[in-house]
């Protein structure tokens, strides 16, 4: 019981700690030379070095600004995954989604809204809760992955999903896949936040970028543990909301404007 | 009717030995040995010949582990880097064509290669539109090569630059 009252004294000094970790880390990384830096911060981490909790990446989704009948996000999402959209799909039932788009109405006032909904990267994820192979995972920047190398395809993650995020690859990909996104026959995927491109360094994912570049600046991605990073600020200004929220799952995707 | 037995034996022997010397292989031999290609690129591997004949599973399970759990991404022991310079100039894969560099041992020691179920078995882009990056630089005559139709030279080398 001590141990347990010792835990809980802990727990909400944590992430003052983590702060203070990561401006250590930064002051660090500043002070060896002028312009030579040793650890780069956030956004170009170097390949060697394994991914920090220092780094919550997230996604702000402004569904005031997401466009009716606007596919662009879900498009640049199969294009740089590699997966086939449901359009073309020979068995669209079966087809994986990585992210959809979903068009609601409000019943009483006929109100629209208009928002994509993909893996909302929980920091309490029931995927991995309920995983038997511990092949569903989160990892330390909160990015919630599936190795497929442990996958054994059992789907139990997709029934625990709250957000019916995942999907399986039923047939064989008879060698589409793109190099860097390795997929494949019987395993479970979903969303992994363009997790190739944030090690690369890009500090973005293809559906923000082809949401900025159609013109609607309704996804925004970033470093929600870094109080001076883009969406961290738009986080603090705005009313946002986590879908399913009663199930405090402590979201890494957050709507304004539903 | 023991007579026509003994026949028949006869001439299946005969017809059968008559096949297999028709065979281009030899029988002695076993199986065909596997066709070893030198990688497009690069002179030596990441470990000696031997190491890497023998234990490449090991280093490649290792990197995977920790690429996949922990996000370290280094291009030392990398699938996607065996790929990079050990597809085949006619393929464009490690795992397409029989000859293939993974198939080509793979199938002679009658190991079964799960990786290419999921991974892509060719480089990043087709080889013509292979990034001229400076990894890929002293490469860039082979690939002049194959997209002449399309770029020039002088094209080539403005990327290059």
């Amino acid at each position: 019981m001590s141990e347990l009252n010792q835990m809980s004294n802990q727990a909400p000094a944590s992430p003052e700690r983590r702060r203070f970790v990561g401006v250590a880390t930064a002051a660090a990384g500043l002070a060896i030379a002028p312009g030579v830096m040793l650890v780069e911060v956030a956004h170009g981490r170097p390949e060697d070095q394994a991914a920090s909790s220092a780094v919550r990446w997230g996604m702000l989704v402004d569904a005031t600004k997401c466009a009716t009948g606007c596919n662009d996000c879900v498009t640049a999402c199969s294009t740089e995954n590699g997966w086939t959209p449901v359009a073309e799909s020979a068995h669209p039932k079966q087809a994986p989604q990585w992210i959809r788009k979903l068009e609601l109405q409000d019943p009483l006032t006929q109100m629209e809204t208009n928002l994509p909904m993909m893996c909302q990267h929980c920091a309490e994820p029931p995927c991995v809760d309920v995983c038997p192979t511990g092949a569903s995972f989160k990892r330390a920047d909160g990015i919630v992955l599936v190795n497929r190398h442990t996958c054994i395809g059992c789907r139990y993650c997709m029934m625990a999903c709250p957000y019916k995020a995942r999907s399986l690859v039923h047939e064989s990909l008879n060698d589409t896949q793109k190099p860097d996104v390795p997929r494949g026959i019987g395993c479970v995927e979903s969303c992994t936040l363009c997790v190739q491109k944030v090690d690369r360094g890009d500090g973005n994912t293809a559906c923000a970028e082809a949401c900025t570049a159609a013109g609607h600046d309704a996804l925004l991605f970033g470093d929600m543990n870094d109080p001076e990073s883009e969406i961290s600020k738009r986080l603090r200004e705005l009313p946002t909301k986590q879908v399913r929220a009663d199930l405090n799952l402590n979201l890494g995707v957050r709507y304004h404007g539903i | 009717m023991k007579r026509l037995l003994a026949l028949g034996a006869v001439v299946l022997t005969t017809a059968a030995l008559a096949w297999a010397g028709s065979d281009d292989q030899p029988k002695a031999g076993g199986a065909p040995k596997p066709v070893i290609t030198k990688a497009v690129k690069g002179e030596q591997c990441v470990e000696p010949t031997d190491t890497m004949r023998r234990d490449h599973m090991k280093f490649l399970d290792h990197h995977r582990d920790q690429a996949v759990i922990e996000g370290v991404r280094t291009k030392k022991y990398s699938l996607k880097e065996c790929i990079n310079c050990h597809a085949s100039e006619t393929t464009g894969s490690v795992a397409a064509s029989k000859d293939d560099f993974c198939v080509s041992c793979h199938s002679y020691a009658a190991v079964k290669i799960d990786c290419f179920d999921c991974h892509s078995t060719k480089p990043q882009g087709s080889a013509a539109m292979h990034p001229l990056n400076a990894e890929t630089a002293h490469y860039k005559h082979k690939l002049a090569a194959q997209a002449a139709s399309k770029v020039s030279a002088e094209e080539m080398a403005g990327v290059a630059q």
